[in-house]
């Protein structure tokens, strides 16, 4: 529950994004739409972890 | 103070967001989406000191448990389902959302029915 983590999901977009545009410029395409899929694929990892955490506390809170 | 908190993280993100939008929106929309969990997750805990104020009083007036939690439970429904029809609705799938709250409506309408039946029961019972 930390701020961190909004640093660790910024800090992903931009470094992909900049890798992004090197392999565009150097015509990998298929390559840079990889890295993008990777890049969602690990975001994805943290958010579902945070989404768990996020229905676990409401269904202690409101005792489901 | 929690609120400082809350406020300052909104504005970092809401920082970062601007600026990998124009390249990743999909990686921009996730850092909303986590933003929104965070906050979500800080303020749970005020609710549940809440719900906790409102149980002792509940059990002092002696409301019926199963009203009281059939109540705290639509709560719960209802933060949920707001939170999943808010992101669906940033991530451009209006009729996702609104799919979702249809759910949540018919979900409340379905918990309600016990509570539903006692109400018409007591009202039967005052007629002669």
């Amino acid at each position: 529950m930390d701020i961190d983590l909004i640093f660790k999901i910024a800090g992903i977009g931009i470094f992909i994004s900049i890798i992004n545009m090197v392999l565009k410029q150097a015509n990998k395409e298929e390559q840079a739409q990889l890295l993008t899929l990777v890049g969602v694929i690990i975001v994805l990892m943290v958010v579902i972890q945070l989404i768990n955490e996020l229905f676990a506390d409401v269904r202690r809170v409101f005792q489901f | 103070m929690i609120i400082l908190k809350i406020v300052g993280i909104s504005i970092l993100a809401s920082i970062f967001i601007l600026i990998i939008k124009q390249q990743k929106p999909e990686i921009a929309f996730m850092l909303s989406l986590v933003t929104g969990l965070m906050i979500l997750l800080i303020i749970l805990r005020q609710v549940g000191e809440i719900i906790n104020l409102l149980r002792n009083l509940a059990a002092r007036a002696e409301v019926d448990g199963v009203y009281f939690n059939t109540i705290i439970k639509i709560i719960g429904l209802a933060y949920i389902g707001e939170f999943g029809a808010e992101i669906t609705r940033d991530a451009g799938e209006n009729a996702l959302a609104s799919k979702i709250e249809l759910a949540v409506k018919i979900m409340i309408m379905y918990m309600a029915i016990p509570i539903m039946i006692s109400l018409i029961e007591t009202i039967i019972s005052f007629l002669p």
